[in-house]
C-alpha cells in the first residue's frame, strides 16, 4: 500500500475510528516509515494542542445563577395550579391502583396453593433443566413416577390435538411430593400439577376459570387427585387440554 | 448542570460573543426542558442538547451569516494532507502557543470549527458528531480532514507572519 493510502488513513487512527486490524497494520507501518510517521505525529500534536487551547470560555457566576434560577422555576412551575388536574388524575390513579393491589393481595391469599403453584411454573419456565424426564411418550413418563410419588395418574392420548408432552418432575406443596407435568401447545408451556388431595386445605370443589398474575389457571379434583393447571396460553387451549386429562383420569 | 461549561464554552466558540453566547445557552436549556419528553431514552444525551444548541445557533442571526458565508463541497472525496515539507519541529509545534491555535481557530469557517471542536474537544466519536451535525459519518470524516488541513494551513501562515 501506498504512503497516500496510508496518510489518507491517519485521522481516523488518531482519532481511535479505525478498525483494530487496519489500526494494526498502519501501526505497523509507521514505525517503518519515517516520511509518514512524521506526518501522524503531526497531525497528534495538532489534535493535542487545539483539546487544550479550545477549554477558553468560562461563564460568568451571574450568568450560571441566572439559568440555575431558570431551571429551578421550571421544576417549581411544574407542580403549580396549572398541573393540579394532571396531579389530581395521578394521585387517583395511584389511589385505585393502591386499593386494586391490595385488594388483589387478599385474593391471593385465599388461594396460597395456586399461587405457590404459579411460582412453581414460572421457575420451571426459567430453567435451564426445566424436566427431570424428557418424554414425549406418556408410556415413559408415567412410570418414571412410580417410586417417586405415593399415586399414580393417567395421561391422555395426545396424538391429533395441538399439545404435546414435554416431560415431568417430582414437585412438592405443602411438603407433599407430587407430578409437574409440562406440555407445550405452540410456543406456550403449560404445567400441570397433580397432589393428593388428603391433605391439601381448601374446598374440594372445582375452580372456575381465573387467571393469577395473568397466567390462566384451572384446578379440579378427581379421584382423590387435585389437579392444578397453569400457563399463558389461551383459555381456549387450557379448556381442551384439562378435558382430555379429565377423560384419561 | 450537566455540561454547562462545556455548553457555554462551545456557544461562545461559535458565537464569537459573551452576550450571544449566554442567549444561546439559555434558550438551549429552555428548549430542552420543554422538549426533554422528545428525548428518547437510551439514545446519546450529549448529541441531543448539542444539536439543540446548534440549531438554535443556526437560526440565529450571526449562525445565518456564517452559513451563507462558506461552501465545503462536502462532497468531493477528502484530500489528503499535504505530507509536511520539513521535520514536524520546523512547522507549528516548537512554539505550542495556546493563543495562537486559540487565534488560528477563531480565523476558521464555523463549520470547520465546530467539528474540531467536538471531535478534539468534547471528544465525540464520529457517530455522535454525526448525529450532532446530522450529516453522514462520511461528510463529518471529509469535514475533519478539511478542517485540520485549514487549521494547519492557517497557524502556517500565522507564524509566517
Amino acid at each position: 500500500m501506498s504512503c497516500d493510502s496510508w496518510t489518507q488513513k491517519l485521522d481516523a487512527y488518531i482519532d481511535g475510528e479505525l478498525p483494530v486490524a487496519e489500526a494494526r497494520a498502519l501501526n505497523e507501518h509507521l514505525k517503518q516509515c519515517a516520511s509518514c510517521g512524521a506526518e501522524g505525529l503531526l497531525r497528534v500534536q495538532q489534535k493535542r494542542m487545539v483539546q487544550a487551547a479550545a477549554f477558553r470560555f468560562k461563564p460568568e457566576a451571574a450568568f450560571r445563577a441566572r439559568i440555575q434560577k431558570q431551571i429551578a422555576t421550571r421544576k417549581r412551575f411544574g407542580w403549580g395550579p396549572r398541573w393540579f388536574p394532571v396531579v389530581a388524575t395521578l394521585a387517583a390513579v395511584l389511589l385505585v391502583g393502591t386499593f386494586a393491589f391490595t385488594f388483589h393481595r387478599g385474593r391471593r391469599s385465599e388461594q396460597p396453593l395456586l399461587s405457590e403453584l404459579v411460582d412453581q411454573h414460572v421457575a420451571t419456565l426459567a430453567s435451564a433443566n426445566p424436566v427431570d424426564v424428557i418424554s414425549t411418550d406418556r408410556h415413559t413418563v408415567k412410570p418414571w413416577f412410580a417410586g417417586k410419588i405415593p399415586f399414580t395418574f393417567n395421561l391422555p392420548e395426545l396424538q391429533n390435538t395441538p399439545f404435546t408432552l414435554v416431560g415431568g418432575r417430582v414437585a412438592y406443596l405443602r411438603q407433599s411430593p407430587g407430578a409437574e407435568l409440562i406440555f407445550r401447545v405452540r410456543q406456550h408451556q403449560i404445567s400441570v400439577f397433580i397432589f393428593q388431595e388428603q391433605g391439601l386445605p381448601g374446598t374440594h370443589e372445582d375452580r372456575s376459570p381465573e387467571t393469577s398474575l395473568s397466567f390462566e389457571t384451572r384446578s379440579w379434583q378427581h379421584n382423590g387427585l387435585r389437579y392444578f393447571m397453569i400457563s399463558d396460553a389461551g383459555a381456549a387451549d387450557l379448556n381442551q387440554l384439562s378435558q382430555l386429562i379429565k377423560d384419561a383420569g | 448542570m450537566p455540561l454547562f461549561d462545556r455548553l457555554y464554552n462551545f456557544a461562545h466558540w461559535l458565537t464569537q460573543d459573551r452576550a450571544e453566547a449566554e442567549d444561546l445557552v439559555q434558550e438551549t436549556y429552555a428548549k430542552a426542558l420543554k422538549g426533554f419528553r422528545s428525548f428518547q431514552q437510551g439514545t446519546n444525551f450529549r448529541a441531543w442538547i448539542y444539536q439543540i444548541l446548534r440549531n438554535t445557533f443556526l437560526t440565529s442571526r450571526t449562525g445565518l451569516k456564517s452559513a451563507i458565508s462558506v461552501s465545503l463541497d462536502e462532497e468531493a472525496p477528502p484530500e489528503n494532507l499535504p505530507v509536511a515539507s520539513g521535520t514536524p519541529e520546523s512547522i507549528l509545534l516548537q512554539r505550542s502557543d495556546q493563543e495562537l491555535v486559540q487565534r488560528a481557530l477563531e480565523k476558521l469557517a464555523v463549520p470547520y470549527r465546530e467539528v474540531l471542536l467536538l471531535c478534539e474537544f468534547e471528544e465525540m466519536s464520529y457517530q455522535e458528531i454525526s448525529s450532532t451535525l446530522a450529516v453522514p459519518i462520511g461528510t463529518v470524516m471529509s469535514r475533519l480532514s478539511r478542517a485540520r488541513r485549514a487549521l494547519r494551513d492557517t497557524l502556517q501562515e500565522m507564524q509566517r507572519n
